[in-house]
Order: structure tokens, then sequence, then C-alpha cells
């Protein structure tokens, strides 16, 4: 039997480079699959984001340029003073039933009915031991701008009968600009971001990878092309890795695309509040820190994925079996909203995903240490490592790789 | 004779699922596939192996692409083993099978360098080689359309081009004229007929047995799993026809197994 140098030998690197390329190849060569993979994911959020923001923002602010519709009976001169002082018209009305009749049927929003001699009433008011005069509010809660403006008569109300029993003030300097609240604009984006950036984080990491990982292994496996591959000189490693780093990238992309989106809507999601917050408080370390652990949890995602995909028969079946995992991350994940700051311990940052939720915690609220995220990193990179390993005997496998 | 191929005691069994023993009207939970197969094939010729379907045929060529891996026994492909060489064994030769299925996105020209690539195959060679087989068989026009858009026929052609792209020494295709038209099964005979001419060795699969007379040098008949016959197609045939041979043998075989004669 003669023997022949293999010509496929050293060429290890080569062909997961040409397995990468390939998927580049299939990825974005198609419009259709870039534009709901890439583009969409981030644009949706953007304008999701933007459209509630702006709703919850229009829900507890005065519209300027639809003012309520305000009706007073017997409205004293005390409250007329301070209803004046503000951008809510009103009028003088002396049939209330009408009124209430009009806010019903929603076109008018408030009736305020005062007693006659309420100012009087008012100072003449001295102990709890008689009831005291009575405000009624009608309004309609069914009526956005009925229910807005009966939150500000409210609190008008309320603040002029803080005034009537003063006996002290609190932060009354605030008025003229003087600051009590003493949290920087840092420490108010570090609280925000690191509540929310972490869940929606992994939220769109493993929406990413679910949009790449079972077509791609699953869906080759059903169309009967992975068999093609399996036949070529390409070892079985080789493959495993080109696809894993390949999707992992493709997920990466589709995972910023919608991070941007997120960070450009949430100024408008967040309304006043966001003026107290900038993403530019992070400074290019965090945000190197940050793309390591999120690469690094992409090739976790992406390899147990592939693994679960390589069990199933077809694209749909391994969309229904990554559900558990879906569970999984998700339980992860809503850990960064229940407070108390990152975790402690080091031995945490070795669990994968676990410490990459509580490595972006620690990075969004500008307390972390090297030592853990360096630890997170490096661990989800054994992790991969040794999912990938997983994955190149699945490939091996003729019952995993061949059965129907 | 260089003997390019070397097939010893193959056996493979494969678990049946409760769903293929309902299929099949059986308790069995294992069905043997593959029954203790031997033989060999040389340098320049076309072996063919005949059988009626399930026999063992696809399975055997699976083995010996190193698809799958045999529960005994062993193969040789040019010196290199199946078993311990696998890597090896595909480097060496080209294999063809309906199962095996082109990605509908990608067009002929992408998939042929794609497959260059991974068989390590020159780009000078690989442009050189992609032109004469384009030629061949008429794909030059279609270079550039998704596979998904080719007829049946033209895809067939594009697997077989693809399963070659390294010119291999050693090819194995399996039912390669299935489901073809008359036109385009004759193109891929002929082009069969061309590889013998040029030296190449052919392990053949088919249930066409006017393709195995006119191709073939040597054949196999397997029933069952088992090797019944493999000998020069003259001694196999013995003045008869291959039909008639195959129908005679499996008969004889069936009577001594208790089987349904045909």
């Amino acid at each position: 039997m003669n023997r022949k140098k293999s010509p496929g030998s050293g060429a290890g690197g080569r062909n997961v480079w040409t397995i990468m390329k390939k998927e580049f190849a299939r990825f974005f060569g198609d419009k259709k699959l870039v534009f709901t993979t890439l583009l969409l994911p981030g644009l949706l959020i953007y304008a999701v984001y933007s459209f509630m923001g702006e709703g919850i923002t229009r829900q507890f602010s005065p519209d300027e340029e639809n003012p309520p519709v305000i009706y007073g009976e017997n409205m004293p001169a005390s409250v007329q003073t301070i209803l004046d002082q503000t951008s809510l018209p009103w009028q003088e009305t002396q049939d209330a039933e009408a009124v209430k009749e009009e806010i019903r049927e929603k076109t008018a929003d408030l009736l305020l009915v005062f007693p006659e001699d309420f100012d009087r009433q008012v100072e003449a008011y001295q102990t709890s031991e008689e009831p005291a005069p009575e405000i009624q509010i009608f309004f309609n809660s069914s009526q956005s701008s009925s229910q807005s403006a009966y939150t500000q008569i409210r609190e008008l109300l309320d603040q002029y009968e803080t005034g009537l029993a003063n006996k002290f003030d609190v932060n009354r300097s605030q008025e003229t600009g003087e600051p009590f609240d003493l949290a920087t604009k840092e420490d108010t984006t570090a609280q925000v971001f690191s509540m929310l950036l972490p869940l929606l984080l992994m939220v769109f990491l493993f929406s990413g990878c679910m949009a790449v990982v079972p077509e791609s292994i699953a869906g080759e496996k059903e169309r009967g092309t992975i068999a093609t591959l399996l036949v070529t000189p390409v070892r079985r490693w080789e493959l495993a890795v080109g696809k894993i780093l390949s999707l992992s990238i493709i997920a990466l992309l589709s995972g910023i695309s919608s991070f941007a989106g997120t960070i450009l809507s949430l100024p408008k999601l967040m309304g006043a509040a966001a003026d107290s917050m900038s993403a530019s408080v992070y400074g290019i370390s965090e945000y190197l820190l940050l793309l390591g652990l999120v690469l690094s949890t992409v090739l976790v995602l992406t390899a147990l994925m592939a693994i679960i995909s390589s069990f199933a028969k077809s694209v749909k079946e391994a969309g229904t079996a990554v559900t558990p995992l879906m569970i999984v991350v998700m339980f992860l994940a809503i850990t960064s909203m229940m407070g108390g700051g990152p975790a402690q311990d080091v031995l945490l940052y070795m669990i994968p995903l676990y410490n990459t939720v509580q490595s972006m915690v620690s990075i969004f609220s500008l307390q972390y240490s090297m030592v853990c995220v360096g630890v997170a990193i490096v661990s989800n990179l054994i992790c991969s490592v040794l999912l990938a390993y997983v994955v190149t005997r699945l490939f091996s496998s003729e019952k995993v790789m061949f059965t129907r | 004779m260089e003997e390019i191929l070397r097939v010893e005691n193959l056996r493979k069994t494969f678990q049946l699922s409760q769903k293929q023993q309902k299929l099949e009207h059986t308790r069995e939970k294992k069905r043997v596939a593959v029954d203790g197969i031997s033989f060999s094939a040389y340098r320049g010729e076309v072996f063919g192996l005949l059988g009626p379907n399930g026999a063992g045929k696809t399975t055997t060529l699976r083995i010996l692409a190193s698809l799958i891996r045999p529960d005994e026994g062993d193969a040789w492909v040019q010196g290199c083993s199946v078993c311990h060489e696998p890597g090896k064994v595909r480097e060496k030769i080209g294999f063809l099978t309906s199962e095996l299925k082109l990605e509908d996105f990608f067009t002929p020209n992408y998939l042929f360098d794609f497959f260059s690539q991974l068989h390590s195959v020159e780009p000078q060679v690989r442009e050189q080689r992609k032109k004469e087989l384009f030629h061949t068989f008429g794909i030059e026009n279609f270079a550039e359309v998704k596979v998904a858009n080719l007829s049946t026929g033209m895809k067939q052609k594009v697997s077989l081009v693809i399963s070659i792209v390294h010119d291999p020494d050693f090819i194995i295709f399996d039912e390669p004229t299935n489901g073809l038209d008359v036109l385009t099964a004759k193109v891929v005979t002929d082009f069969l007929l061309d590889l013998k001419r040029r030296g190449k060795s052919i392990l053949l699969s088919t249930h066409i047995f006017s393709l195995a007379e006119s191709i073939c040098d040597r054949v196999g008949i397997i029933i069952n799993g088992k090797m019944i016959l493999c000998d020069t197609l003259q001694q196999v045939t013995n003045g008869d026809t291959l039909e008639n041979r195959f129908f005679q043998l499996y008969n004889a075989y069936a009577q001594e197994t208790g089987g349904e004669q045909v």
C-alpha cells in the first residue's frame, strides 16, 4: 500500500478561516437577513423606546398646545391667584351638573367645586374637632388630559395646604439653585445603567445568537449540506471553531446594533431624568472591558446553542430546544435588577453567564475590579473552548449528525 | 494490478428507533446493514456494487467515505485506514451521493472555490480545473446562478463537479444517475467513462444494470448486507445478461434463506 503526504496537513487555521468566510458570505450575502438581524433590531428598539419615552413624558406633562378644559364653582380668590400663576386656564361655572356631564362625555376635563366661603372657612379652621372645608374635584380617569389635569391641580392644592400650616421648610433654597441631591451624573448614570443594561444586553446577545446559530447548525443538518462538508478533509474541530467564531461575530454585531438602539433611545425613554445621565461617564477602559466581556459571553452562548442545535433535526426543533437555555439566561440576567451591587466573591466570577451579568453590573456601576472582570472573561473563554470541544465531538458522531 | 481499495470483513449494525420498528413491522431493536463484506478494487478499474434497496450498498460507501464507522472490520483507501486515518481517506477520495446537498444560497462558482480551498487546491490549478469541468458539464452559463434556481439535472452536475474538485484518484459514486433525465444521465455516464479512460478508479453503486454493464470492469452483488458474488463482469454474467444473473443469484439466496423469490 503506498502512502502519500497529506495535502491538508497544517491547514488548520486556513480551513477555520475558509469556514468562517463561507458563513460570512452566507450571512452578508443575504440582504434580507442582514436587515432583519443587524439593522432591524437596533432601529426597532430605538423607535419603540423613543415612542414609549415620549408617551410616558406626554402622560405626565402638561400639553401646551391643547390645554385642559377646567371649570370652577365658587372659585376662591386664593386659588384663583395660584391658578393664574400656572399655564392652566380655567373658567367659572354656575352649573356643576352640566359640567359633570361634559366631563363624562370627555368634552371637559375637570371641575373644581369649592364651598361658597372657602377662604373664610380655611382661615377659621383651627382644630381637627370639626371637619375641614372640602374641595371636590371631578375628573375622568379614562381621559389622559383629564387625568393629567387632576394630577396637576391636586399637586397645586396640596402645596397650598402645606403652605397654610407652614412651620418650617425643607430644602427651600433648592428653588434658588442650591443642590441638595449630591449624587453626581456618574452616580445617577451608574445606578440606572447598572440596573437596566445588563438585563437588556443579555437579552440582545441571546437574541443575536438565536437568529443565526440554529439556522447554521440544525439548518445545515436538515438540508443535508453539513454532510457535504463532513466528507471533505476539513477536520471536525476546524468546522466547529469556524462556525462558532463566525456565528459569534455575527451575533455580536446584532447585539451591538440592539445596544446602540438602546443607548440612543435612552434619553427619550428616561424623559427629564435623562438630563442627569450620560453614557459619556464611562471611559475607554470601561467600554473595552465591556467589549471583551460581551465577546466572551457570545462565544459561550453560541457554543451552547451549537450543541443544542447539533442534536436537533430541524431549525424548528432547535428553536424549541433552546427555550430552557433562554429561561436560564433570563433568570441570571434578572439578578442585575435585584440591587445590592455586584457580587464581591471572586469565585462567583468563574460561573459562566452569571459572571457576565455581575461583571456588567460592576462595570456599569463603576465599581468593577479588574481581577473579577478578568476572571469572568477568562472563565468564559475556557468554557467556550470546552464547549467547542463538545461541538467537535458531536460533529464526529454519526448518531448525532446523521440521525433523521 | 495495484490495489487501491481493500475492504475487510466490514460489519455495521444500526439501532432501530421505536418509530422505525413500527414502520417496518418488526420487534428487532437492531438491524444488520452490512454483514462481513470483503472485497478489493484496483487502480484504473470501475467496480460496481449492485443490489436491491436496503441491501447495504450506501452504508458500505458511507463507511468507505469515513462518514460512519464500522462496528467491525476496516477498509484501506490507497493504504489509509478509514477507521484510523479518516482525514487522510477524505483527502484521497471523491464522494458523491444523493444525501449530500449543496447550499441553495451559493452559486456553482462560489462552491467550487470553497470546496477547492477545503481540499487545499492551489488557485491556479483550481481555475484551470473549474474551466474544464464547467465546460464538460455545460455549467459555464450557470456559474453565477444560485443553486436554488438550478434544475435537478444541473444540481446533480454541480454536485458531481464539486465532488472531484481535488482531482482524486479514487472516486465513490452512489447512484450517480438516480433521478436524472436521460440526457443528463448520458452526460454523467460519458463522464464516468472519461474518468476511467484517464486512469481513475471508480467505485459505483447502482441498480441500473445497463449502466453497470456499460462501464464496470468488476461487480459485487450485495443482498441483505452480504456480498453474494464478487468477480469480473465477464465471470459474473457468464454469457447471460447482468440482470438475469442478478435475479438468478437473488432467487437462489432467497431459497437458501427462506426469503421471498421474484
